[in-house]
């Protein structure tokens, strides 16, 4: 008797469920798929990055009631920076909504690189935003990845730009050791490429240090660089990685105020655990620093105000936390630049790659969209998928970060032969069809 | 009552030797086989293809390799992820470099011979360590793959990010693009390797493995050679394990760094391997479809009961129900997943009647 009971319930919630997921299929939706990670080694610094994207599809449903009419459903899909997960999430979320998914952001290069495999089956536009393979600027060989904003070549040339600065001129440089202590991954990796390149036109040396994932392991890396007194250390990690760093760092006595971390180095949960240690530590802007613009009155308006924000409200202006509003801004306006040429209705991933080409955001439209003082204009075309070259370098004072540099544009005579060298090496590896982006307009 | 054998007489020694015996047990084999292919071609998703029925069948292949290893032999190896990455690895540089080779088949073949080769060199230490110790050294060989496959470039073809990735893929002109072809073709590999490794193990070479695992001392002095058969264990077990690698990263991946393939791969293989239980092949099958699918049926489960919560709760209810879940078959049957098969058998025997 109890057993019948039990198992009629059951099958009423299955029935429940399944008759409740079927309903949920609007047809004037756009669906956008959300690799972010709450869980893992990499969750101190995922979890504000989701917040932030959550939040700005959040605030342009309530406020313009979607885009152009057609509202964002959002579906997030916890990866736990694992390349498989990731997949397995992609491939889940890929189909899902009349049009299937507008894009991806793999907030991971990992998973960047799989997917990189994928999207052009798929046709799913990437954006990798910050990260990603450097040489995927070049949109004519990888037509659906979008490093928007800066890749790790940009990331580390706009430090040394800084650093040259600092010495007072490249010249200056020579005889000087760096340092690049990285996370053992293909992020990590990147920049190696880029200052060896510098290594050899400066004459400074430079030595990578790996530390291999989750990169709480790093006694021994640090004692070497106590041993061997560089003159700067670059940090490339992620997660758990960059305070451990930082820590170890204070531990060993190596002055903070040499040490400059990229942009995915460089936020509040990064110093924060080092506590006093994290004073004078210097990071890379993707453009955006800390701090609450005109979009975060609109956020407190129509979100946080109502109770429908995703986090604490002394949260909102974090680095990562703006970093995921500029993801997803940048993710709606192309879908908009998209809506502009095909209409306003959802776009498929083809479509959605022809707006993300043709992203056009001036100053003015990034004052409207409340940007205005994070982001630099930007101009995304065909051989030039990153749309914008431009970094500052702030620094953590103890409690905020303090932007300490003029604006840095890095350097494409140095950059663009080895973007087309890697592209073109890509390309032949892998017996890909080269665009002419002469031709396309 | 539908189990029994009876009436089922044989009168040469072919069919009373053969694999499956009983009429129901060839009969169930042979209806999976066709279902398998012929059937889930009509019905599956991509989805189904590339998550779920793909990565069950190439782990599956790597289970029964260290079932082989582990089950069989009774060498205790924590090195498999290494052991995957050679073959990977291998795979990748033979296609890389001689591209006249552009066949699959061999270029898994290869890869597997290359991690047979290593998988013989780090089982050297087996001839003088047992048990735990054991481990302990294959270990020592994941960790040293793991850094040879991260360092030395020229394997990596020097990609700055140490990232490699692999284009078109083709068999005997044949190519394999969609997620049905590339399950056809794995599936086609796993079903013929799994019928080599049954009958080794039916045969002489794996009662020499069975014997050592058993009591190596007795063994030794009833005339197996201790060396001999430990080295076929591994090289056995390393070249299946090389070849999953293989498939796990051109059809499974298609672009991969070394951490695909690090400690968490090599337990996450023994562990399909205990709990679908030692010493049996279909044990290997079961684990890994355990493995595979408990996860992501987790992961989906609140989503199609239509419960919804943070997606930071569903993770980590998804490794809190996974553990338990571990825990619970452990304990009702230490045996593993094989065991509880074998004793559902023995149930039908006498099913639908008590006596």
């Amino acid at each position: 008797m109890r057993l019948t009971k039990a198992a009629l319930l059951g099958a009423a919630i299955v029935a429940a469920g399944l008759t409740a997921a079927s309903g949920a299929q609007a047809q004037n939706e756009q669906f956008i798929p959300g690799l972010i990670y709450r869980t893992g080694a990499y969750a101190p610094n995922g979890i504000p990055f989701a917040n932030g994207v959550a939040d700005y599809y959040a605030l342009v449903n309530e406020r313009d009631g979607g885009i152009n009419g057609v509202k964002i459903l959002y579906e997030e899909c916890d990866t736990g920076y694992a390349t498989d997960r990731g997949v397995e999430c992609y491939e889940r979320l890929k189909n899902k909504g009349p049009t299937g998914a507008a894009y991806v952001n793999p907030l991971s290069t990992g998973i960047t690189f799989a997917l990189t495999e994928k999207a052009p089956v798929d046709k799913i536009p990437v954006i990798s935003m910050g990260y990603g393979r450097s040489e995927s600027r070049d949109g004519s060989v990888f037509q659906w990845n979008f490093p928007l904003l800066g890749t790790y070549w940009s990331a580390a040339d706009i430090i040394m730009q800084h650093i040259a600065l600092k010495e007072g001129g490249f010249d200056k440089l020579k005889g000087k050791k760096i340092v690049l202590v990285y996370h053992d991954s293909p992020y990590g990796k990147e920049p190696i490429a880029l200052l060896e390149q510098r290594a050899k036109m400066h004459g400074f040396t430079f030595t990578p240090m790996p530390v291999t994932h989750p990169g709480v392991e790093q006694k021994a890396t640090w004692l070497q660089i106590r041993q061997q007194r560089p003159d700067y250390v670059l940090l490339w990690g992620w997660g758990v990685m960059n305070s451990t760093s930082i820590k170890e760092a204070a531990a060993v006595g190596f002055p903070r105020e040499k040490m400059f971390g990229v942009w995915w180095s460089g936020a509040e949960p990064d110093v924060r655990p080092a506590e006093g240690g994290g004073k004078g530590y210097h990071a890379a802007m993707l453009q955006h620093g800390a701090g609450q613009f005109a979009v975060h009155a609109e956020l407190k308006k129509y979100l946080y105000d109502k109770g429908k924000g995703a986090t604490k409200w002394d949260e909102v202006g974090e680095v990562l936390y703006n970093r995921g509003l500029v993801n997803a801004m940048l993710g709606v306006e192309s879908i908009r630049t998209a809506m502009k040429k095909f209409g306003n209705k959802p776009m498929t991933g083809e479509q959605v790659r022809w707006g993300i080409e043709h992203l056009d955001l001036s100053a003015a439209r990034l004052k409207e969209l409340g940007f205005d003082g994070m982001l630099q204009p930007l101009k995304v075309s065909c051989s030039d998928h990153e749309g914008t070259r431009a970094g500052r370098v702030m620094q953590w004072d103890g409690a905020k970060w303090v932007v300490v540099s003029d604006w840095y544009q890095s350097d494409d005579k140095v950059l663009k032969p080895m973007v087309e060298a890697a592209a073109k090496k890509y390309a032949a590896e892998k017996k890909l069809p080269v665009r002419d982006c002469s031709k396309e307009m | 009552m539908l189990y029994r054998e009876a009436g089922q007489f044989k009168t040469t020694y072919v069919a009373d030797q053969q694999i499956f015996p009983i009429l129901q047990d060839r009969l169930f084999v042979l209806a999976v086989i066709v279902v398998a292919f012929a059937v889930v071609p009509l019905f599956a998703t991509p989805y189904l293809y590339t998550e779920i029925l793909i990565p069950f069948l190439i782990l599956s292949l790597a289970a029964v390799g260290l079932n082989i290893l582990v089950g069989y032999c009774g060498q205790v190896s924590l090195g498999t992820g290494g052991f995957m990455a050679v073959g990977a690895y291998a795979a990748y540089n033979l296609w890389l470099r001689v591209p006249e080779v552009n066949n699959l088949v061999v270029v898994f073949l290869f890869g597997g011979l290359v991690a047979a080769a290593v998988g013989i060199l780090f089982g050297i230490p087996s001839l003088r360590i047992k048990g735990f110790y054991l481990a302990v050294a294959t270990l020592a060989s994941q960790f040293f793959l793991d850094w040879l496959f991260a360092r030395v470039k020229w394997l990596t073809n020097y990609t700055p990010s140490g990232s490699v990735a692999v284009g078109d893929t083709s068999v005997f002109g044949w190519k394999i693009d969609t997620p049905v072809e590339r399950y056809l073709f794995i599936l086609g590999f796993v079903v013929v390797a799994t019928l080599v490794a049954k009958n080794l193990v039916r045969g002489h070479i794996g009662r020499s493995w069975m014997a050592i695992r058993d009591m190596d001392i007795a063994a030794e002095i009833i005339g197996f050679r201790p060396l001999t058969t430990k080295l076929t264990a591994f090289a056995v077990s390393s070249f299946f394990v090389g070849i999953a690698g293989a498939m796990w990263a051109f059809l499974r991946l298609g672009a991969w760094e070394p951490l695909a393939f690090d400690i968490n791969r090599s337990f996450q293989i023994l562990f399909m391997v205990i709990i679908g239980g030692l010493g049996s092949l279909l044990g290997s099958f079961l684990g890994a479809a355990f493995i595979v699918l408990t996860p992501i049926v987790l992961n989906q489960l609140p989503g199609w009961l239509g419960i919804s919560m943070s997606t930071a709760l569903l993770s980590h209810l998804e490794f809190m129900v996974f553990g338990a879940m571990i825990v619970f078959f452990l304990i009702v049957e230490p045996h593993g997943l094989a065991r509880l098969w074998a004793i559902a058998k023995e149930k039908l025997r006498l099913w639908p009647f008590p006596h």
